[in-house]
C-alpha cells in the first residue's frame, strides 16, 4: 500500500453491463470525487451501488478505470485489479455489516494495522468508540446495540484504518429522523477532519442537501446532473451549514422524488 | 449384556466424526468458497452416500479398501495389515456414510453467512483467507457443529456398510449395532443395548437442535 497524500482525487470511469434479475443494467458515468462528501443521488436501480462496490473492489468492471491520485486500482484494459484489502477504503455498509460474534472493540481493531501492539490497538479502539459517542459499548457484541449504536461502531470500524477513501451506502436508512441528523453531522465533520473524498450513496432529498458539497443525479445507469445541493436540489443549507442549521431545517419531511 | 461393542462403537464413531469433520468441512470450503465448472456434480458425489442404500455403498467401499484393491494393498505393504475386516474398515465404514451430514451442513453454514459481512472485512484489509477464517468460520460454526454431531450419530448407528466392509466379527469389528442384530437373531436379550444407543441418539438431537437456537440468536 503506497501512501498517497491527503487530499487526493478518486477518478472514475465506469462503462459496464451488469447483468441480473432478469434484466440487463448498462452503467455509463464518468466523474472526479474531491475531498467532501459526492452524493450519489437517485432512485434505486438507478446505478449508485455499483459505482461504490467497484470503488470498493468489490465487484470488477470489465470496462472503464478506477483511480485514487496515482494510484490505479482498476483498468478494464489491462485487466489491473487492486484486491478490496490493499485499497484503503472504509466502506458504511447499508446493513453496517458489524461482525456479530466480535464486541465493539473487536469490530474496530479488525481494520488496524496488525504490526501495532494490541493494546495500543485498543486505545486507539477505544478513542474513536469514544469520539463516536458509543464507548460505554465497548466489551459488547453488536446483536445488544440498537439501531443508531449499531452505525456508530460501525462508523469507528471504518474510520479505525486510516481510509483513504470513504463509501457510504445508504448509511441511515434504518433510523429515525433525530438520529439521522445527529449521525450525519458527525460524518460531515469526520469526512470534513479527515480530507479524504467521500462517496454516499442516497436516495433521500433532506440527507443529500445537507450533507453534500457536491450531487451527482443518476437515472439509469448516468449521470443526469451534476452541481452543487443548493444547484441541484434547490436552496437548501449545504456542506458547511450543518454544525448551525437547526435540526429540522436540514432534514424536512420527505419531499416526492 | 456384553458391552464391549458400545465401547468399540463409541471409539469407531469418534474417530469416524474427527476424520468427517477435517475432511467434510475442507470439502464444504471448497464448494462454498470456489467457483469451477462441474462444482454441483461434486456435490452430489459427495452427499449421494446419504441416500444410497448402505449395502451398495459398502460395496463400493468394499471393492475400494479390500485385498486386492490397489488401496488395501498399499495399507497392506505399509502396515502388514487389512483394511476389510478390522477396526479400520469399521472406521471408514462410518466415515462414508457420515461425511455426506457435515459436507451439506457446512456447505450451507458457510454459504448464510451475510456476504457484506465478508466483503466488509475485505475492505478492513483482510486476504480472503483472513476474512473465511477469522468471520465466515466462525459465522458459520453452530451450523459445523450441529453437522458434526449429527456425523457421530451417524456413524454411531451404521449397519449396512460397517457389515460389508467390517463383517460381525465378535471381539474385533463388531459394533453396538451389529450386536444388536446379533443378539436378536440368537433371541437373546438386546434391550439394554438398545435402551443407551437410543439415549445417545436423542442426547445428540438435542444438542443439534440447541446448537441450531444459537444460530438463530445470531443473527435474529
Amino acid at each position: 500500500m503506497s501512501e498517497t497524500v491527503k487530499g487526493a482525487q478518486l477518478d472514475i470511469a465506469l462503462h459496464v453491463v451488469r447483468t441480473g434479475h432478469g434484466q440487463d443494467f448498462e452503467l455509463n458515468v464518468e466523474f472526479v470525487a474531491g475531498t467532501g462528501i459526492t452524493i450519489l443521488f437517485g432512485p434505486s436501480g438507478s446505478g449508485k451501488s455499483t459505482i461504490l462496490q467497484a470503488v470498493a473492489g468489490l465487484y470488477r468492471p470489465s470496462k472503464g478505470h478506477i483511480r485514487l491520485g496515482d494510484e490505479l486500482w482498476s483498468e478494464g484494459g489491462t485487466g489491473r485489479f487492486v484486491p478490496p484489502e490493499k485499497r484503503g477504503i472504509a466502506y458504511l455498509f447499508q446493513s453496517l455489516a458489524l461482525f456479530p460474534h466480535m464486541t465493539a472493540i473487536q469490530n474496530v481493531c479488525y481494520g488496524m494495522d496488525r504490526k501495532m501492539p494490541k493494546p495500543e490497538r485498543e486505545a486507539k479502539a477505544h478513542i474513536l468508540l469514544k469520539r463516536v459517542g458509543v464507548e460505554h459499548l465497548a466489551k459488547r457484541k453488536p446483536q445488544t446495540f440498537s439501531g443508531g449504536e449499531a452505525q456508530r461502531v460501525a462508523l469507528a470500524r471504518a474510520l479505525a484504518t486510516n481510509p483513504k477513501v470513504l463509501l457510504l451506502d445508504e448509511p441511515f436508512s434504518a433510523l429515525d429522523r433525530d438520529l439521522r441528523v445527529q449521525l450525519a453531522r458527525l460524518v460531515v465533520e469526520l469526512v470534513h477532519e479527515l480530507e479524504i473524498p467521500a462517496l454516499q450513496v442516497t436516495h433521500n432529498h433532506g440527507e443529500a442537501a445537507a450533507m453534500g458539497s457536491r450531487i451527482l443525479k443518476m437515472r439509469n445507469g448516468s449521470i443526469i446532473e451534476d452541481g452543487s445541493p443548493e444547484a441541484i436540489l434547490g436552496g437548501r443549507k449545504g456542506f458547511q451549514d450543518i454544525g448551525k442549521t437547526p435540526m429540522p431545517e436540514l432534514f424536512p419531511r420527505p419531499i416526492k422524488e | 449384556m456384553n458391552w464391549d461393542p458400545l465401547w468399540l462403537s463409541y471409539k469407531v464413531a469418534t474417530i469416524a466424526t474427527i476424520l468427517s469433520f477435517i475432511i467434510g468441512v475442507g470439502i464444504a470450503t471448497l464448494l462454498s468458497q470456489t467457483r469451477f465448472r462441474g462444482r454441483e456434480l461434486v456435490d452430489a458425489l459427495v452427499t449421494v452416500p446419504m441416500v444410497m442404500p448402505p449395502t451398495v455403498l459398502g460395496y463400493y467401499v468394499l471393492t475400494a479398501v479390500g485385498k486386492n484393491s490397489w488401496l488395501g494393498q498399499t495399507y497392506e505393504s505399509l502396515t502388514g495389515g487389512h483394511i476389510a475386516f478390522s477396526v479400520v474398515g469399521c472406521v471408514i465404514a462410518a466415515f462414508v456414510g457420515s461425511v455426506p451430514l457435515v459436507i451439506k451442513s457446512a456447505r450451507s453454514a458457510l454459504e448464510r453467512v451475510d456476504p457484506t459481512v465478508v466483503q466488509a472485512a475485505r475492505t478492513l484489509g483482510a486476504s480472503p483467507l483472513r476474512a473465511y477464517l477469522t468471520v465466515q468460520l466462525p459465522l458459520a460454526a453452530p451450523g459445523i457443529a450441529a453437522g458434526v454431531m449429527l456425523a457421530f450419530a451417524r456413524a454411531l448407528g451404521d449397519f449396512g456398510v460397517t457389515v460389508m466392509v467390517a463383517g460381525s466379527i465378535p471381539g474385533q469389528t463388531q459394533t453396538a449395532a451389529l450386536y444388536v442384530y446379533e443378539q436378536v437373531a440368537k433371541q437373546a436379550p438386546a434391550g439394554a443395548m438398545v435402551a443407551v444407543l437410543t439415549a445417545t441418539a436423542i442426547f445428540v438431537l438435542y444438542v443439534v437442535n440447541s446448537l441450531g437456537r444459537r444460530s438463530d440468536m445470531r443473527y435474529g
